[in-house]
């Protein structure tokens, strides 16, 4: 039990010195976008008096590295300062904490993406495992056939059509404006967000199946499966019993890399159906130069995926008995 | 199973397995091939039948078929297969499955890879004795436990509770006897099943199948290439080759008076024998190494070894017994943390990197598994041709010219310059990596285990080639192998080695003539032996001694 506790504790400070390089390479990447920042943020009728004076208040004409350790020393105590944006030319500041512009984007996205992997991983392992036990058939090759399908389609494309058949020949009208009301409980929100969690279903299931899939497969001509069916046991319980126990690992990174493709990889859908999430987020503060935002998403984003695919060797580790059990 | 009870069981008993004319395709190379063709077999409750054969000669084909299994990419084409008035030839998936782990049952031959890694071994002892409702979870884990004891596995009660990779390999072959045994069937297929242990842990293995298969009086297909080890569990033997049988007659006779030559061929590898000639000129000397890798444990103490010129010395020993550790030391794959290598009276530098071309060329090595030491997009002209360029500088012609020279030193024609190592059986294969080998024209070359992978006929034939070599061109072989038959066959001096350590070293006669040291006696002793009762006196013998 003490080699996982070590183990695990070894991939966690894995996990933080990945972390730490990679607030270093969003710091460095955004210092090498070219232009002003306080002219891009004041405008270019701003005088040079102020732009520099906006410099100086927000610290950029200090050093990059005394930047870079102020923002990181913040960000560990999870501050992620004040924004650029809602400051004018003309003095007046109504720029608001990084912290306070993302929490409530990223509950929305993270909602999505919850309510989405609900339904996506438990359909995925379904679909996978049945295809896996009639392997070869038709049912097989329709499943391969309609996921491969449903990931070739650009997602906006699956988007529209969803929203088209939906609206139009079963009445839904699902749409996502009222999600942050304050009065709009939990089905509420599932229900505004049915369509765009049946996109990204859609866009996951395949990737997510087919691994399911063949990794039982690959499993299936080992010598102890062969020795399970001359036990006697049916095929169900040989693929469920005997080969699914060993195949968690790989299963488990794609869906970890799904998962963390939920929270920080569905602006598209965000924009199409007018959900207010932090992908949509990110991408206006790119636009307009909000570097604290910017850099907020960035590391935020990074660490979703760290923290998944640490979840995925996580399970590796403790579905592996060589590990579980040592000699 | 003593032979005179079972030769009663065998003329007398109630037919268990008929099996007809049974015809069995398998799917390669883009067409159906014949594997079995035409083949009878007949078995009574209680008896024990060998199956055996070279590879390829559809021995596990046939004992799955008995089971009514056939495996992925083959069919039964034709015959029949009657298990207690069940033909299951015609029987459906579902009526076999109500067979299988309950009246008939498997045992394998690599029992790491049978077992199921993730779940406890008496999780999977019981589990088709549970899933076909033959007895209660519990009741039947309290027999598994009591097979277990039976079967002489340490611990007993609690080693159920492990994991397959938390126990042995010996260990394992016998909890995969008691899953056999859990159902109490009527019919177990062993499919080589102590084909991949040391010869000690073999013994211990076969004594207690054979000691629980008596016990519960269930009949048994034994299938193996190992002709000794068959005659101390079967009541028959039947031999195949190539799909069809060569013959079948009660093991002792079989033993006795082999009708066909084919038969006799499969012990051909005991016919040879080399006579010892001493030799003072050492040309390789070992002394003093202790060796690990990494950071690990020691795996070498202290071993010194002597290699006389145009000689052949052979270490043997059980797996990990650091006899290819020594072959890497001597290479210089592995430095030694303390003690030399001493070649021709020079020191030789410990590491690969400090060793010139010449240094290189004078030792050179082949390996157990042909297959992987070759490139398989070469072609041989291309393989052997490679030291001839590095060493000698040879290149167009005169290589060429060599390599055909090399061809006809190992037995083997033109024909075979531009082929692909794919193109050609295990024993081809071998034969080129020696020629690999002797382009070099080395003094000393280290064969590891190179043998162990092919049949006793093709074995032969290597080791005869070997010997001419040696003959011819003076020179010497370390060989290192855990087969005794092999060592008897070839040897001048002979060095045993345990766990790490030199156990003995001395010419081939002082070795193995009595008195032996502990362990060299348990080693020889061990050896299966062309007698019927071999197994039994052994078992009597030790049990004495204990």
């Amino acid at each position: 039990m003490n080699l996982i506790i070590m183990t695990i504790l070894k991939r966690l400070a894995l996990g933080v010195v990945t972390l730490f390089f990679v607030s270093l390479i969003i710091f460095s990447a955004i210092q090498f976008l070219p232009g002003d920042f306080g002219e891009a943020v004041l405008g270019q009728a701003a005088t040079e008096e102020t732009v520099a004076a906006f410099r100086r208040e927000l610290g950029l004409d200090e050093p990059a590295w005394r930047r870079y350790l102020d923002w990181v020393g913040a960000a560990a105590t999870g501050d992620f300062g004040t924004s650029f944006s809602g400051r004018a030319s003309s003095g007046v500041d109504r720029s608001r904490p990084v912290v306070e512009m993302i929490s409530s984007p990223l509950k929305n996205t993270l909602f999505l993406a919850g309510m989405t992997a609900i339904v996506a991983v438990p359909l995925a392992l379904f679909l996978g495992i049945t295809a896996a036990l009639w392997r070869n058939s038709i049912y097989d090759r329709v499943i391969n056939a309609a996921t491969l399908t449903s990931i070739s389609f650009p997602e906006f494309f699956v988007a529209y059509v969803l929203m088209l058949f939906s609206t139009l020949w079963w009445g839904l009208s699902a749409n996502a404006t009222g999600i942050n009301d304050a009065d709009a409980s939990i089905l509420d929100k599932a229900y505004m967000l049915i369509l765009p969690s049946m996109t990204l279903t859609l866009v996951i299931v395949a990737h997510m199946m087919r691994m399911t899939r063949a990794a039982i497969i690959n499993l299936l001509a080992s010598p102890y499966i062969e020795m399970a069916r001359l036990k006697g046991q049916s095929s169900l319980r040989v693929i469920l019993r005997h080969a699914l126990p060993n195949a968690w690992a790989p299963i488990a990174t794609v869906i970890a890399f799904n998962l963390a493709y939920l929270v920080v990889g569905v602006v598209v859908v965000e924009v199409i159906f007018a959900i207010p999430g932090a992908g949509k987020v990110m991408v206006d503060s790119v636009a307009s130069r909000d570097i604290p935002v910017v850099q907020a998403c960035a590391l935020i984003f990074a660490s979703v995926y760290i923290l998944l695919n640490l979840a995925a060797d996580i399970i590796g580790i403790v579905t592996n008995p060589r590990l579980l059990h040592p000699k | 199973m003593s032979n005179d009870s079972n030769q009663n069981a065998g003329e007398t008993g109630e037919i268990l397995l008929e099996m007809r004319d049974v015809r069995i395709e398998g799917w390669s190379d883009e067409k159906w091939n014949p594997i079995i063709k035409g083949v009878d077999l007949t078995l009574r409750r209680g008896e024990i039948l060998g199956l055996i054969g070279e590879s390829g000669a559809g021995k596990s084909t046939l004992g799955l078929a008995g089971m009514g299994f056939t495996q992925p990419g083959c069919r039964i084409t034709g015959g029949s297969i009657v298990f207690d008035g069940v033909d299951l030839v015609t029987a459906t998936e579902t009526e076999k499955r109500a067979l299988w782990g309950s009246r008939v049952t498997y045992v394998a031959q690599s029992a790491a890879a049978s077992f199921n890694p993730a779940h406890r071994l008496i999780d999977q002892t019981v589990e088709a004795t549970v899933s076909h409702g033959i007895q209660s979870e519990s009741l039947a884990k309290d027999d598994a436990r009591i097979l277990y004891a039976s079967l002489s596995l340490p611990d007993p009660e609690t080693i159920g509770e492990r994991y397959p990779h938390q126990v042995s390999g010996g260990q394992l072959q016998r909890v995969m006897t008691a899953m056999a045994m859990s159902s109490r069937p009527d019919l177990i297929v062993f499919d080589e099943p102590t084909t991949a242990l040391d010869v000690t842990t073999q013994v211990e293995v076969l004594l207690s199948m054979r000691k629980i298969v008596e016990e519960f009086n269930t009949a048994a297909i034994y299938i193996t290439h190992d002709l000794a080890v068959v005659a101390q569990m079967a009541d028959t033997i039947k031999v195949l080759r190539y799909g069809q049988e060569v013959e079948e007659a009660p093991a002792r006779e079989m033993l006795e008076s082999p009708k066909e030559d084919y038969t006799k061929s499969l012990w051909s590898v005991r016919a040879l024998h080399k006579e010892t000639q001493p030799s003072d000129d050492i040309v390789l000397s070992i002394d003093g190494v202790d060796a690990a890798y990494g950071r690990g444990l020691k795996v070498l103490h202290n071993v010194n070894i002597q290699v006389p010129r145009g000689r052949t010395v052979s270490i043997v020993g059980e797996s990990g017994s650091g006899k290819s550790t020594t072959a890497r030391v001597i290479t210089g794959l592995l430095p030694p943390m303390s003690g030399q290598v001493t070649f021709n009276g020079e020191a030789l530098p410990p590491e690969l990197k400090g060793r010139s071309k010449d240094q290189l060329r004078r030792i050179q090595m082949i390996y157990q598994m042909a297959d992987t030491a070759m490139n398989p997009r070469q072609t041989v002209g291309e393989i052997i041709g490679r030291p001839l360029e590095f060493y000698h500088g040879l290149s167009g012609k005169a290589k060429e010219q060599r390599v055909l020279e090399l061809l006809e030193m190992i037995e083997l024609d033109e024909s075979f310059y531009d082929r692909l190592p794919s193109e050609m059986s295990g024993g081809q294969k071998q034969r080129i990596c020696i020629a690999r080998a002797l382009a070099a024209e080395p003094e000393v070359i280290i064969c590891d285990e190179v043998t162990s992978a092919l049949d006793q006929i093709v074995q032969e034939g290597i080791l005869k080639l070997l010997m001419k070599l040696q003959e011819k061109h003076g020179i010497t072989y370390l060989f290192i192998t855990h087969d005794i038959a092999t060592v008897e066959a070839i040897s001048d001096e002979i060095v045993v080695m345990y766990m790490g350590e030199v156990v003995e070293q001395g010419s081939k006669d002082q070795i193995l003539t009595a008195p032996f040291p502990e362990y060299t006696e348990l080693l020889l002793s061990s050896v299966p032996e062309m007698d019927p009762d071999w197994l039994t006196k052994l078992a009597e013998k030790r049990g004495q001694e204990a």
